[in-house]
């Protein structure tokens, strides 16, 4: 699996999503924390951060004696400038095309 | 990004296929910051962090708390692009570089300290992942993102 591969998996899961989404709410929250709001043992709940801390979109710091998780979107921004840019690029330039073609035909 | 409240401690981090030395120079070397960092010119000293734009204005400026090639460096940041961001307190920004397997280093910035800097806290935080995807771009193709 590569990079990208781990990303996306981390993200097909909508119990992983809801994890990034209470993290873009309030950063640096312990598992104790996090496992608080989810319905889900906390096995669970290591097991889907263990698998976004692999893709890089969560990452965890020390603070004394908590392990921290933090959200980081890095990798998101790098699937995002790698393909979305390129396809609304293109898709633009098919609309811009269709636009052309059916203005001239009219 | 749109978030309410911004965090008053923001992480990220980045795999780049390149060596500690390479990531240290790309982001204490102007040539190389104004290709990914919004065309900002970083100078980096043992005493300040100073990011000038192309008429040579401070951007960013930054007192030098830590300076440890290629493996960490701490300083302040005052973002004096915006009057909102320039009259706040100054935050904090680390940069640590660790060597991976494989010919990788991993980069980690910790912008912190924004308890005083609600405004620059907003700012940066579209800000650096912009800025690190640019950067890994630069160092593992050549080429700077387009657009």
């Amino acid at each position: 699996m590569d990079d990208d591969d781990r990303v996306f998996k981390a993200l097909a899961d909508p119990t992983r999503r809801h994890l990034l989404d209470r993290l873009h709410e309030r950063d640096g929250r312990t598992l104790t924390e996090l496992e608080s709001e989810l319905a889900m043992t906390r096995f669970g709940v290591m097991k889907h951060l263990r698998v976004l801390e692999d893709a890089g979109v969560v990452t965890t710091r020390r603070s004394g004696r908590e392990k921290l998780h933090f959200l980081n979107p890095v990798p998101i921004r790098l699937i995002h400038d790698r393909w979305i840019d390129k396809y609304t690029e293109r898709r633009v330039a098919a609309l811009a095309d269709l636009k052309q073609e059916l203005e001239e035909s009219a | 990004m749109t978030t309410m409240t911004a965090q008053t401690t923001q992480v990220y981090a980045v795999f780049i296929k390149a060596t500690p030395e390479q990531v240290w120079e790309a982001i204490t070397t102007p040539d190389f910051t104004e290709k990914y960092f919004f065309g900002s010119r970083v100078t980096v000293t043992p005493a300040a962090y100073r990011g000038l734009n192309g008429e040579g204005a401070d951007l960013v400026v930054g007192e030098v708390f830590e300076h440890d090639p290629p493996r960490r460096l701490a300083h302040s940041w005052r973002a004096l692009y915006d009057p909102a961001t320039a009259a706040e307190d100054a935050s904090r920004v680390t940069w640590e570089l660790e060597p991976q397997d494989g010919g990788v280093t991993k980069l980690t910035v910790v912008h912190d300290r924004l308890e005083g800097a609600p405004a620059t806290a907003e700012s940066v935080a579209g800000g650096w992942s912009y800025v690190l995807s640019g950067l890994k771009t630069l160092l593992e193709t050549g080429q700077p993102l387009v657009g």
